[in-house]
């Protein structure tokens, strides 16, 4: 919302500066979003008398003139051809910037004769185009301000350009007497009166009005008067000039009209050139189909149930929202039909939305114009039409009737102080909601028309406070709920995600956070891109779908560091992965990749490519951080996009997987433009149980003296034998006297084959016995071996390697 | 015997090895060596002669045993000396590579956030990040028609054919999560709810995702009063410097009476410093929770009262860490997340500090 200075003080009395007029508007909640002040960009001109003008020596366009200022007389060579003894300018003294040309005045040698200042013509200041010759100015003194001297001769050459926004709830503020009046009830001035004396009615209408039984909720009041004889042309330079400073074109005068009651009282109105329009006015619903080229000159379908202004003929006008091309004012228009009508802010907003039409009109009337204006609004109309452009103006043609919108909410003086904190005696609250048109009767406060935004009590506060402004609010203490040590606030959920991104951050994994769409093609990758994660208004085609997990988004972001020459990278997430498009179909997931080497390349030969078991590696120490058991499965299954013979898929039963890992596959790579190798691993955080026990303690350590002794055995295996089976094979030997049992050697390839057979490899297993009771014989550690290698041979068919 | 002293001691300290200290020992002390036969002849002596030879034998044997000790000793030193000279090694190359993890700037700030509200009794609440349009726009009094729908930029969900439904949409605010904790656990609650949230909106300082933290707190006699001491306790805690906030009447749906606020700050040289100078920043929108969001909470209008706020992460991130752009959150280039990223050991507490 922009307006003049000078709009304002047609509407507010008051003394207050510029500077003081934004505070209060910026505090009030009519942000101020910036501000034009021409007066600023003029602070260094001042005036001058031209005391002499003589021909330029060496050149015949230029003059030598000696020019009265502040300062002294001072030698100024023109260019001007009304550079001339005995007028009075404007004097740019050297130092002083000109923003018309971009240069900064100095003292400068032309053809050879000294120079100490600049006359100005406007277009040089940016005042307009002018630049026939520098200023002559009919009055002013030597040395005085030229910003002054305009502020008090011609106030519209610096009138200040103020925009405001202006917040869904205030549509009395998209007019600046709806402004002003806030800035009075703040005590910056008093609101003047604008009253209206209509028209007198000098014929009876020729035509009627009628509103469809089922239009009157979206349209309760429709009013209008013909004006008869008018001459259409331009505004009269002060319209042109208010329009053109909050950035409207003047059209003609007729149009102008409705623009300027439009941002003066936010009152939306529309003229019809009588002479196009036939026979009747009805308003009423569309049936759809109906077509209409609108003012903007295109052609809208109306859908059924939407409000139009139609005539005998045919819809002429979408109501509330835009006219008609045909039925428009022209400059040759001598008969108009002036309207103003209230129409139901929910309506015209469904409507405008579904045409996709944003113009003034749907801007106020879906936000709420002043229902009671709507007749009152129509006679300054038509007083200003006549005044200016003649004719005779009709009776009222109306249908319906101001809709009432009284309400009275209970003033409650002392929730201002409970509500809010501040203390305000009970008569400044009621002298405030006075001032900005509440009716008080008793404590119960009557709404102003223009307010819809008032809906209660809490709105009566807002009111007083903001009024008074909350600039003068004094923070209050608020204590803890209980007192004491607080207790933890983070769910065990949450500490376990901090766990895990805490944990992969240790195991050298740089935290990424993507965003949470990603590409169709990306997500099919992944499981997803189906219609259920689809966006219906995504920002690009690159953010289509909710990702099916972050890992699509973290490999393009190691394709993209790869571009960039980092071609060895570790990256992670902990964030939502979407599965579907319902609320709960979401699951917060960890998710590492490991792409290229370990490291860079160096002198301890450490560098290896990144494989499955880092990945697993550290899908265990992740799991292990957030409290996984110890003793899991690992299936083959995990998902299409690893490597299906270098994956694995972590699993606490048949049903509940904590996790996969694995090599991620190669078509995936090509697809998201990888160089491999590339390892990555998924823990769903939420699949893994919480501990039930709420006990802190962590039970008794089992120390023995006795020494533990390690043997150790390798087996020759059918090379599909999986190691997880040796290890519990042998594990199950003896259960109370093995500690543990782990690989520590694998052979397996054309060599081992060729030493054990065809499809044949070796697993070596080390196996800790621990004795509890008594330190072991020989004899029976040589029991224990052989129940080893019975159990391996009766769970995998393997022996013992000779 | 005292010839056959100086003669061993004497040896040994020129013996130029083990072997030959060996050899020498064999020599002197060993079974067959010269001492020992010496020592064999101790019994053919008288008891008198005896008492003088034997102690006097064996001191020397003691002595060449110690000699020998002490020059086995010496040389081993020596040989030790010669191998850690040879065993020379570049200490300037590099050491055995290690990985180096790094945490987001979101996640840091959000835990900082967090810490310091959990010391204001403020639990961490969260919801889904597709909602249907009633928590996210009803329950917050901003019914169907109100423009603040359409100048949210709202992503919306597809609608399959026939599901007549309103479609879900990508939370725009983490609001929602306000209505969802009220509903679950009622009054009087405090709680701050931190995450994702989406706008449909591109551009030099706008991204389609961002961060945000809802703030809630619904009591008797929670005042608007409280809300500015909050802040100012949090901005202060967070920047690590007084930090004065000034409120501005302003209009969100979902509270009443409604306030932007500003934190004190100078633009001095171009950057932004908070807590000084005579310029103010905008930094979030706040006010007392609408009576009808508190009904729709399954909360009484009547009987409880409080405030919410909303704080953008990526914002508090961006002031405090200075850095430029918030595109570059949410790209993921290895540069900026080793630059920007925080230690990994670096937990924000109130008792530690919250400023790294």
């Amino acid at each position: 919302m922009k307006f003049t200075l000078s709009w304002l003080k047609h509407h507010l009395d008051t003394q207050a500066t510029l500077d003081e007029i934004l505070d209060a508007l910026t505090d009030l909640g009519l942000e101020v979003e910036g501000v034009e002040n021409p007066a600023a960009k003029l602070g260094a001109f001042t005036i001058g008398k031209v005391l002499k003008a003589e021909k330029h020596p060496d050149a015949d366009k230029l003059r030598v003139c000696i020019v009265q200022t502040d300062e002294g007389e001072s030698q100024i060579i023109c260019g001007a051809p009304n550079a001339r003894e005995g007028i009075t300018v404007v004097v740019a003294k050297p130092g002083t910037y000109v923003p018309g040309i971009d240069t900064t005045i100095s003292v400068g040698k032309i053809r050879g004769i000294e120079s100490h200042g600049m006359m100005c013509s406007e277009r040089e200041m940016e005042m307009s185009d002018e630049h026939d010759g520098i200023i002559e100015l009919p009055s002013g003194e030597v040395g005085q301000s030229f910003a002054d001297w305009l502020a008090e001769n011609r106030p519209e050459k610096v009138d200040p350009v103020i925009e405001i926004a202006i917040t869904p709830n205030r549509p009395d503020a998209l007019g600046v007497e709806g402004v002003a009046r806030d800035l009075a009830a703040r005590g910056l001035g008093t609101l003047i009166p604008r009253e209206v004396e209509p028209v007198p009615a000098a014929f009876a209408a020729p035509f009627t009005v009628t509103i469809d039984e089922d239009t009157l909720d979206g349209c309760p009041l429709f009013a209008g008067r013909l004006i008869r004889g008018v001459k259409n042309g331009p505004s009269p330079q002060w319209l042109q000039d208010a329009l053109r400073a909050i950035g409207l074109r003047p059209i003609s005068f007729l149009v102008d009209v409705t623009n300027f009651f439009t941002y003066d009282r936010n009152r939306p109105l529309h003229v019809f050139d009588a002479d196009k329009v036939k026979g009747n006015l009805r308003v009423h619903r569309a049936r759809g189909g109906e077509t209409l080229v609108a003012l903007d000159d295109k052609e809208y379908t109306l859908q059924a149930g939407q409000m139009v202004i139609s005539d005998d003929e045919g819809p002429e006008s979408i109501a509330g929202i835009m006219g008609g091309a045909a039925t428009g004012c022209t400059e040759e228009t001598v008969n108009v039909f002036v309207e103003s009508a209230y129409w139901d802010p929910i309506q015209i907003a469904y409507t405008g939305r579904a045409l996709k039409i944003n113009s003034d009109a749907r801007y106020r009337f879906e936000r709420g114009v002043d229902p009671a204006f709507t007749p009152i609004g129509l006679e300054h109309a038509v007083r200003m039409i006549v005044d200016h452009a003649g004719g005779e103006a009709s009776e009222l043609i109306v249908a319906g009737a101001v809709p009432d919108t009284d309400r009275a909410y209970r003033l409650d003086t002392k929730r201002v102080e409970s509500l809010v904190g501040m203390e305000i005696p009970d008569a400044e609250q009621r002298a405030t909601l006075e001032a900005l048109g509440f009716r008080l009767e008793g404590d119960m406060a009557h709404v102003p028309s223009w307010r819809p935004d008032v809906q209660g009590e809490a709105d009566l506060v807002e009111e007083v406070a903001r009024v008074a402004s909350l600039t003068k609010l004094q923070g209050v203490p608020m204590s803890r709920a209980t007192p004491g040590v607080p207790e933890p606030v983070l769910t065990p959920m949450q500490r376990r995600e901090s766990m895990a991104r805490r944990t992969m951050a240790a195991l050298g994994y740089n935290e990424c956070v993507t965003y949470s769409f990603i590409d169709q093609a990306a997500a099919e990758l992944f499981g997803g891109g189906g219609d259920a994660t689809k966006l219906e208004n995504p920002i690009s085609s690159e953010m289509s779908h909710m990702r099916p997990s972050p890992l699509p988004a973290l490999l393009q972001a190691a394709a993209r560091n790869q571009a960039r020459g980092f071609a060895d990278l570790a990256l992670f997430e902990v964030g939502p992965a979407f599965h579907g498009g319902e609320p709960e179909e979401q699951n917060q997931v960890a998710v590492g990749l490991l792409v290229g080497h370990t490291g860079p390349r160096d002198v301890h030969g450490t560098r290896r490519g990144v494989d499955t078991f880092d990945a697993k590696a550290d899908i265990e120490a992740v799991l292990a951080a957030v409290g996984a058991p110890a003793k899991v499965q690992i299936r083959r299954d995990a998902p299409g996009w690893f490597h299906p013979g270098r994956s694995g898929a972590i699993c606490l039963g048949p049903k509940n997987v904590l996790g996969v890992f694995g090599e991620v596959h190669p078509k995936v790579l090509a697809a998201l433009d990888v160089k491999g190798p590339a390892v990555a691993f998924t823990v769903d955080l939420a699949a893994i149980p919480f501990p039930k026990a709420k006990s802190a303690s962590r039970g008794a350590m089992e120390l023995s003296d006795l020494q533990a002794v390690e043997r150790d055995f390798a087996f020759v295996l059918d090379a599909n034998v999986e190691a997880l089976d040796l290890v519990n094979a042998a594990a199950g030997a003896d259960k109370a006297l093995i500690e543990e049992v782990r690989v520590f050697d694998e052979f397996h390839g054309p060599k081992a084959e060729a030493q054990m057979g065809e499809g044949k490899k070796s697993l070596a297993i080390t196996v800790r016995l621990q004795p509890k009771v008594k330190t072991l014989t020989e004899e029976e550690i040589e029991a224990v071996g052989k129940k080893v290698i019975e159990k391996v041979a009766k769970a995998t068919g393997g022996t013992l390697r000779g | 015997m005292e010839e056959l002293r100086q003669k061993y001691i004497a040896a040994i300290a020129e013996a130029a090895d083990e072997g030959a200290l060996e050899a020498l020992r064999v020599q002197a002390v060993g079974k067959k060596g010269e001492v020992s036969l010496k020592m064999r002849e101790l019994g053919k002596m008288s008891p008198e002669e005896r008492q003088v030879a034997g102690p006097a034998l064996n001191a020397l044997k003691d002595e060449i045993n110690s000699a020998l000790a002490a020059k086995k000793a010496s040389l081993a030193d020596v040989a030790l000396e010669e191998r850690l000279r040879a065993e020379w090694l570049d200490v300037t190359l590099p050491g055995r590579p290690r990985r180096q993890g790094t945490i987001h700037p979101i996640s840091q700030v959000t835990e900082e956030v967090t810490a310091i509200f959990a010391d204001m009794g403020f639990a961490v609440a969260e919801g889904p990040q597709v909602e249907d349009d009633w928590h996210n726009f009803d329950a917050l009094n901003i019914p169907g028609h109100h423009p603040a729908r359409a100048e949210m930029d709202t992503f919306y969900m597809a609608r399959a054919e026939g599901d007549n439904r309103p479609p879900h949409v990508l939370r725009t605010h983490t609001s929602p999560v306000q209505i969802r904790s009220m509903m679950k656990h009622g009054a009087p609650i405090r709680i701050i709810c931190p995450g994702r949230v989406y706008r449909c909106d591109y551009d030099q300082t706008h991204t389609p995702m961002f961060h945000q933290v809802e703030g809630l707190a619904i009591g008797k006699d929670i005042s608007m009063a409280n809300l500015k001491w909050v802040l100012e306790e949090f901005f202060s805690a967070f920047f690590g410097t007084h930090v004065e906030t000034r409120f501005r009447a302003s209009h969100f749906p979902f509270t009443e009476p409604s306030a932007e606020v500003d934190i004190r700050c100078s633009w001095e040289g171009g950057t932004v410093k908070v807590g000084e100078g005579d310029d103010w920043l905008e930094v979030l929108g706040s006010g007392m929770v609408h009576p009808k969001v508190l009904t729709a909470g399954n909360i009484d209008p009547v009987a409880w009262q409080g405030f919410a706020f909303g704080i953008g992460i990526d914002r508090l991130a961006m002031l405090k860490y200075g850095i430029p752009d918030l595109r570059a959150f949410f790209d993921s280039d290895l540069r900026w997340l080793r630059h920007y990223g925080f230690a990994t050991l670096d937990m924000p507490t109130v008792h530690g500090g919250l400023n790294r």
